[in-house]
């Protein structure tokens, strides 16, 4: 396998591990140190490659074992995660607007769920993977990973409900 | 899509039993905006999943810029080595050349002790001659 053959496995979704590397790395230099590091891993390995019937499903496991460990040293070290400007990307000028708010409520809600939650949250809502994937890259029984889906989005929406209901008394 | 069906999926959702087919259906039903007051917080949830989709890696992936410092490396120990081999070698000249100039000079140095020597032989004979020439002369 060279070098661009690889490239053509890799490149599909090396977004998908970067905005999992920074919904559990938050910032965003972390995760894209945490992306390189990762295709390095991927790289260097790239001989078992083949072998996987499913790159992607493995990558993102990878993701997320880097990022535990990323996360345990941090906390060894006592450094603190700072949050970086949350940037939404340009939608149309009203409508940005109009969401920003909310939107960012949602990121910071997101953030605040357990890791397990964080990260089913974002493979099956944002990346849209199967249940099937999804169990296979966190490591989980089906039944787990619907309940875990299920305490995520309630407690999302409980968060949300509450707010409005704060701003409009 | 109506209402009802709309109410009844967002249900399935929250106990997260939705396929990804109706979930895309729900995606799709909120990013319209045409979103019955009661269901607003939806909306704020599925509008974040779709924006937080367009963020990107966008930094280039570099796959090996390990193996350019392991060149380094190489060309490093090749030039230490030819440097090393060089020394030696015009060392061994400089030596050889100090060991010469030393040999040459010590025997310079024997040479004209030699001559010295002799010179003051031959003064030795010289003024022999002439104590020689002197006794023969009063002899007479």
């Amino acid at each position: 396998m060279n070098q661009s053959d690889f490239l053509k496995v890799v490149l599909p979704f090396k977004d998908k591990v970067f905005r999992l590397a920074k919904r559990l790395l938050v910032s965003t230099e972390e995760a894209e140190d945490a992306t390189q590091e990762l295709f390095f891993k991927l790289w260097r390995s790239k001989d078992k490659i083949t072998n996987y019937k499913n790159v992607e499903a493995f990558a993102m496991t990878m993701t997320k074992n880097y990022c535990y460990d990323r996360l345990k040293s941090k906390q060894a070290n006592n450094l603190t995660l700072v949050h970086s400007n949350y940037k939404e990307k340009e939608t149309s000028l009203d409508k940005k607007m109009e969401y920003q708010d909310s939107v960012n409520q949602v990121h910071q809600l997101i953030q605040n769920l357990p890791e397990q939650q964080k990260i089913i949250i974002q493979l099956r809502d944002v990346e849209q993977y199967d249940f099937e994937e999804i169990c296979k890259m966190v490591d989980m029984k089906p039944t787990a990973v619907r309940v875990a889906l299920s305490r995520a989005r309630k407690s999302i929406r409980e968060a949300l409900i509450k707010k409005h209901n704060y701003g409009v008394s | 899509m109506e209402l009802a069906n709309i109410e009844k999926l967002v249900e399935k959702y929250l106990d997260a039993e939705t396929t990804l087919q109706e979930e895309t259906t729900l995606r799709n039903y909120f990013k319209e905006g045409n979103v019955a007051p009661h269901l607003q917080e939806y909306a704020s949830m599925f509008n974040y999943f779709n924006t937080t989709k367009d963020e990107t890696y966008t930094r280039t992936i570099k796959l090996e810029p390990k193996q350019s410092k392991k060149r380094n490396y190489k060309w490093l120990s090749v030039a230490a080595s030819i440097m090393l081999l060089l020394s030696v070698f015009i060392g061994k000249n400089e030596y050889d050349r100090y060991k010469a100039k030393q040999t040459y000079a010590q025997i310079t140095k024997g040479l004209q002790l030699l001559s010295e020597n002799l010179k003051k032989g031959e003064n030795a004979v010289a003024q022999l001659y002439i104590n020689e020439s002197k006794v023969n002369n009063a002899l007479k």
